[in-house]
């Protein structure tokens, strides 16, 4: 049986590599993959944790489930705001949005 | 289960939601003739709603302890309804805008969504539970923001609300998944007897708490909250600026010292921090400024600050007096914002510091409660402002906070620095081209007079104060 480190390895990584790129990538669709990335590892991370430490329960496995949920109607706004960016000025890169500063 | 117990415990909820039903049927069924009158139907609704809820009754709890209420939390949520129903009075002039007329429905909607999660955020006893409201205050808030969307400075500003939204939420939940590995549990009552203090919990708590600093714009966390109140439209600003914050600073207060009780030393030393770090670097930011909606976002970040002085104590005091404070904050900034958002509307879009020199000359009643609201948000007596940093002071220094409360103090006189900048430039400093004299609309009347009426009486009658005191709870 795998061990519930590995799982954890990974969504620790997963995690970091996303603010990473939420820190450094330039274009507003990348920075969104990013922080996707921070909510699934932390759908990891719950699930492997109610599997492993308390596999009675539940509670876990349901907070995944809306965490993905709601997490995806978070997306479906960021993207409706990023295309609705592009119609007003046909670029998503961040250096472009500059209007405000400071 | 017994059901009838949801209308008495979560009426506010039921209530709001019947609300949000109805208005979203008369913006679908409603002639033109209805639609003039969409503004008094929604705010009307809405103070109903606020005195249906404001009359505490027993705590208790529902679905098995996920829902939790508490008599203080009724005084908050009506708090937040008033405010939520003066922001719709102000928004009034703004919808009415050939641009933006065919969506005043989903103004409210949208509003009255955010307002529903704040008020799940403060009635969880369920980080799930916590999790949906927080979730739901924030989606439909980044639509807010980005609601001129013909305008870059609107879209700009959601993109940058939702992507740290988004990003802050993906921080707090790292953090709660760890608090679940280590106590097995996600119910607020049973972390707190679980939780020991173990570095990883301490992590958690990090994580837990940026993800809320980023709601509240404390200070390392701030970086998005000038750009979203520049750029979003005046009366989402002022939403946002005022319940927004208040919701989420009295969550972390009810989560710290709930959940996190144990673990006191670590968030009174991360607190002790970021409280110095905001009100300093915030006053500091908001000097440099001269786009008025940008310089209140500096102010409300350090605002915050002085919320946090309510908040590291953890006692009841600090519970009334953050309350207090809340209330107190709301009645002066949207005295500014009812201000900020009428001129803007009548001068085609001016904003900026120097463009009010010579203001009182030209609209010598809309200076003056500027004026009010600027000296209530400083801090000068007599104004309620002055009794709600006296509290928050008192509260942190009976906690033993001494250097906290006297670099506090520096601070509001830099604060006072700034807001007569203000003050100078609508009295002192004259101009070539000064906004012209104009009428304020009926709407935006009503709220500044709730709002003024807030400012001079609040402070004075002190009934308010030993009301929310006789329902507070705390360590």
């Amino acid at each position: 049986m795998i061990h519930m480190e590995y799982y954890l390895i990974i969504s620790t990584i997963m995690m970091f590599v996303g603010i990473y790129g939420f820190v450094t990538r330039r274009n507003l669709l990348a920075m969104l993959i990013s922080v996707e990335l921070i909510l699934n590892s932390v759908d990891i991370n719950f699930v492997v944790f109610n599997r492993f430490l308390f596999p009675g329960q539940l509670e876990g496995f349901f907070f995944t489930l809306f965490a993905i949920g709601i997490s995806a109607a978070e997306t479906a706004v960021a993207i409706a705001i990023i295309i609705n960016i592009y119609r007003n000025i046909r670029n998503i890169e961040v250096r472009n949005l500059r209007k405000m500063k400071w | 289960m017994d059901y009838t117990s949801i209308f008495t415990l979560m009426r506010a909820e039921v209530t709001l939601t019947a609300i949000l039903v109805l208005l979203f049927l008369y913006d679908l069924l409603a002639g033109e003739r209805a639609r003039r009158h969409f503004t008094a139907v929604a705010s009307l609704l809405l103070a109903l709603q606020a005195v249906a809820t404001a009359f505490p009754a027993a705590s208790g709890e529902l679905f098995g302890g996920m829902f939790h209420y508490e008599p203080m939390h009724a005084v908050v949520k009506s708090l937040l309804t008033v405010g939520a129903m003066i922001v719709c009075l102000q928004a009034d002039g703004w919808l009415r805008d050939a641009e933006t007329r065919h969506k005043q429905g989903e103004f409210y909607i949208l509003t009255l969504s955010t307002l529903l999660g704040m008020y799940f955020m403060i009635g969880a006893g369920h980080f799930l539970m916590f999790f949906i409201g927080l979730e739901l205050a924030s989606v439909p808030m980044a639509c807010l923001v980005a609601f001129d969307k013909y305008r870059n400075y609107s879209a700009e500003a959601g993109a940058k609300y939702i992507l740290c939204a988004l990003f802050s939420s993906g921080l707090m939940l790292y953090g709660i998944s760890f608090l679940y590995g280590t106590t097995g549990t996600l119910y607020f009552d049973d972390m707190a007897s679980r939780i020991d203090g173990s570095p990883l919990e301490i992590m958690a708590l990090v994580f837990f708490f940026a993800g809320l600093g980023f709601k509240i714009s404390l200070v390392p966390f701030h970086l998005w909250t000038a750009d979203a109140y520049q750029g979003a439209p005046t009366a989402v600003t002022s939403y946002l600026s005022v319940v927004s914050k208040g919701a989420a600073a009295f969550v972390l207060f009810t989560t710290l010292v709930k959940v996190f009780a144990p673990m006191v030393e670590e968030w009174q030393t991360v607190l002790w921090i970021v409280t110095v770090l905001s009100i300093t670097v915030a006053n500091l930011f908001a000097l440099r400024q001269h786009d008025l909606k940008r310089f209140m976002a500096f102010s409300s970040i350090s605002q915050a600050g002085y919320i946090m002085l309510a908040v590291i104590g953890g006692s009841s005091v600090g519970m009334t007096s953050l309350v207090f404070y809340v209330l107190v904050y709301m009645a002066a900034n949207l005295a500014v914002f009812g201000v900020l958002s009428t001129v803007e509307q009548h001068s085609g879009g001016r904003v900026c510091l120097e463009d009010y020199n010579g203001f009182y000359r030209t609209n010598p009643r809309l200076a003056v409660l500027m004026t009010l609201g600027l000296f209530s948000l400083a801090g000068i007596p007599p104004f309620a402002g002055f009794f709600s940093k006296f509290f928050v002071f008192a509260a942190a220094f009976r906690s033993g906070f001494y250097v906290l409360v006297f670099i506090a103090l520096l601070n509001t006189v830099i604060s006072l620095y700034y807001y007569l900048l203000i003050v100078k430039a609508m009295y002192i400093t004259p101009s070539e081209t000064p906004i012209a004299t104009f009428r304020t609309d009926r709407y935006t009347r009503i709220s500044l007079a709730l709002c003024t009426a807030g400012v001079l009486l609040l402070g004075l009658v002190s009934a308010v104060y030993d009301g929310i005191n006789a329902l507070a709870y705390g360590l």
